[in-house]
């Protein structure tokens, strides 16, 4: 009986997975990947990022996507195609990110997506690596006279996305300092801004960036404060299906390069001109030394484009993130050499 | 092959058969065809599929609950939170729908000018716009015309309206079961007293005043017990309380969120258009000599309209009314743009994040939408039933 009610709950639902089919998948144990070739053939890099976070993934008023997370995406194309402007940008929702990818919707999930183990582990998506070193924060009123976490009391209300971990950390906090609240929980961004910017809410939460950007759509965004304390790691990267291994190299070592070169002074300006530079590392990063595209069936000029398209870690944060004043502080988003956090294997 | 010993029994029977059989075998193996693709698709990319998952932990809480509810508790009573949610919008819709939408259609019909055009407008303005902008609508335009909670309106000093809800006393009960069942005994004696008038009316001829006597129990009863019960009913009143300097907070009586009440009020008021038009094209469909009729025979204008005019109407106004609470229910899916915690917000949005587990939940809540819609239309067909004509 069981086995029967789950075979026709199958049927009801398989047609969007049939959709799907025939992309992505496959490819394990050996050099061939399904989603590269896929890729080449259609000609640009599927790329899933936010319905619009200043910073991270935004779209400006003729369509054009910017920010740190379309930037792995750009790198990627740059990597595979050639050109970085081949991606073709899907806006999701926190709720549909993980459906689009495992789908086939998308190869690239690049949305400021928290890096969890029961995410990683359980619901068939690989995450491969951090762009973005986050944590959860609260925003309030600047005369609401709370200055600290420690100023919540019984009966305030919170504004949070829904689907997302931000909720989750909510009630770990409010429980852990026995503290009642209400939670309101909106699908979307937008929403959340605008209902704490009518009040309905005491304090809006979410990752610390995300607060910081949508600060800016605020009516007085100087009325307001994000409060000191940080209640969570949220370690955001992007994200690709389970079973590619290949792709998940490629995108894994596309956003490393990118730190790699910062690490090593390489630059979109400078990059073509470091090929006979005395140090083999860098030899290695503009493709003058070395053999490490063939790896995963690319060329040995793939790092190379990814720098001069797409540029280092620092130049990508410096135009998204520092110099729209999101946050111009890099904090543990600095260089692990310059005290921060930011460290990846060599690319050797 | 040899076609003409090939005997085809075409006899009209068969003829029925044969594309009926082909259709469900043409069924069957999409079907098949699916089942199997979904679940090679599935495998390939590592995900496991099970219920499993139903008794685990939410870890997430929920604004706005009918049951005792927090994020201790499993996916299953979170379900069971979205669902109730769900259930009281739609049924506060279609409640103030079925009054407003009456209202409405009467209206239209109205020999007053004013009242006649007042109904048509509104009808024609709140059919022709989108829902969910009017969602957006209450719930954005409440946001903004209310007041914070320190300058809250106050009515009598026990209710308060503000930016986070509509805050109104909470009933404290002793003895609540006593009082429930006094009802349920007044409900019981109100059916035998209206079979007992019935008889008493068609036997004699004799009108018993039904009306005065079903109300008369309905409020002697349960009064008996306050008297001698030991019911008692005490209210407790919403109180202002700071929680810092500009953060102000009612606690104490039961908070009416924002979300719901914009949610009820934009569905209720889209849907009485439709029910409006249902009701006029009912009277307008009855005869008019029925009117006349029952004119000729002395009956008043309420009369005519209560026991001529409205019996026969609702037989072509439930039907296509059915539709309409059925839009309701499903309609109030939409409550996840505005943050009220229905089952698609609470299931199918959070809980499908949070455990990823796609198929399983939309499935459910598809399921669940299902038997919700079929559990109206099983009692409005009952009620079409009822009142449909019945042939002596």
């Amino acid at each position: 009986m069981i086995k029967s009610i789950k075979t026709w709950i199958l049927v009801v639902l398989a047609s969007s997975l049939l959709v799907a089919c025939g992309q992505g998948g496959g490819g394990s144990g050996s050099k061939k990947s399904k989603t590269l070739d896929n890729t080449k053939k259609a000609g640009f890099v599927k790329c899933g990022v936010s319905q619009g976070l200043p910073g991270f993934s935004n779209a400006d008023a003729s369509g054009n996507w910017t920010g740190i997370d379309v930037d792995v995406c750009r790198a990627v194309a740059a990597a595979v195609l050639g050109d970085a402007d081949k991606v073709k940008y899907t806006p999701l929702s926190a709720k549909e990110r993980f459906t689009a990818l495992t789908s086939g919707e998308i190869d690239v999930l690049a949305r400021n997506t928290t890096w969890t183990l029961s995410r990683d582990a359980d619901i068939g998506l690989t995450f491969v690596g951090v762009n973005f070193y986050d944590g959860q924060g609260f925003m309030v009123r600047k005369n609401s006279g709370i200055n600290s976490v420690n100023d919540f009391k019984d009966g305030i209300s919170a504004c949070t996305n829904t689907g997302t971990t931000t909720e989750l950390n909510m009630r770990d906090f409010f429980n852990s300092k026995n503290i009642k609240y209400e939670p309101i929980a909106f699908e979307k961004a937008d929403e959340v801004v605008q209902a704490y910017d009518a009040g309905r809410c005491d304090t809006y939460t979410t990752d610390k960036s995300g607060l910081a950007a949508q600060r800016t759509k605020l009516s007085a965004p100087d009325d307001h404060k994000v409060l000191p304390e940080t209640i969570s790691k949220e370690p955001l990267g992007p994200v690709v299906r389970q079973g590619d291994s290949v792709w998940e190299d490629i995108v894994r070592w596309s956003l490393n390069t990118m730190i790699e070169a910062e690490e090593y002074g390489v630059n979109s300006s400078n990059a073509s001109s470091l090929k006979d530079s005395d140090n083999p590392a860098i030899k290695r990063l503009v493709g003058a030394e070395g053999e490490l595209g063939a790896a995963f069936g690319l060329d040995n000029e793939w790092s190379l484009r990814i720098i001069e398209q797409v540029g280092n870690y620092g130049e990508s944060y410096k135009k998204h993130i520092a110099d729209t004043n999101i946050l111009p502080n890099r904090g543990p988003n600095e260089l692990w050499t310059k005290g921060g956090i930011l460290y990846v294997p060599p690319a050797r | 092959m040899n076609f003409k010993n090939f005997k085809l029994d075409l006899s009209n029977k068969n003829k029925d058969l044969i594309p009926q059989i082909l259709t469900v075998l043409l069924l069957v193996l999409v079907i098949i065809y699916f089942t199997i693709n979904a679940q090679n698709n599935m495998g390939n990319r590592g995900i496991s599929f099970g219920f499993g998952f139903l008794s685990q932990e939410s870890s997430f809480d929920i604004t706005f609950s009918l049951i005792d509810y927090d994020g201790s508790h499993s996916y299953a009573k979170a379900f069971l939170v979205g669902l109730l949610n769900t259930i009281l919008v739609s049924a506060i819709g279609i409640f103030f729908a079925t009054i407003l939408g009456v209202t409405v259609g009467i209206g239209r019909l109205s020999q007053n000018y004013l009242i006649a055009k007042a109904a048509e407008w509104y009808v024609e303005i709140f059919r022709n716009i989108p829902l969910i902008l009017q969602i957006f609508f209450w719930y954005f335009a409440a946001l903004r015309a209310l007041p914070l909670t320190v300058d809250s309106i106050n009515f009598y000093d026990i209710s308060f309206l503000n930016v986070k809800g509509w805050y109104v006393p909470k009933f404290v009960w002793t003895n609540f079961s006593i009082f429930f069942y006094s009802i349920i005994a007044a409900v019981i004696s109100i059916i035998f007293v209206s079979k007992y008038a019935k008889k008493q009316r068609d036997e004699f001829g004799k009108q018993l005043p039904t009306f005065y006597i079903s109300i008369g129990l309905l409020i002697g009863l349960p009064f008996l017990t306050f008297l001698i019960g030991g019911v008692s009913l005490s209210f407790q009143i919403p109180e202002l309380n700071q929680l810092s300097k500009t953060v102000y907070v009612y606690r104490g009586g039961v908070s009416i969120i924002p979300e719901l009440i914009s949610l009820a009020l934009a569905l209720s008021m889209y849907t009485a258009t439709f029910i409006a038009e249902n009701v006029r094209a009912g009277i307008l469909g009855v005869n008019k000599g029925q009117k006349e009729a029952a004119a000729s025979i002395g009956l008043t204008k309420g009369q005519i309209l209560k026991l001529v005019v409205m019996p026969q109407a609702l037989r072509i106004i439930i039907p296509p009314t059915t539709n309409q609470y059925l839009n309701l229910t499903k309609n109030s899916s939409l409550a996840a743009a505005i943050a009220y915690p229905d089952i698609v917000l609470v299931f199918a949005g959070t809980a499908l994040m949070q455990t990823g587990r796609a198929i399983e939940i939309i499935s459910i809540t598809m399921l669940t939408y299902l038997s919700l819609s079929l559990s109206i239309s099983v009692f409005m067909n009952w009620y079409n039933k009822k009142m449909a004509i019945k042939e002596k």
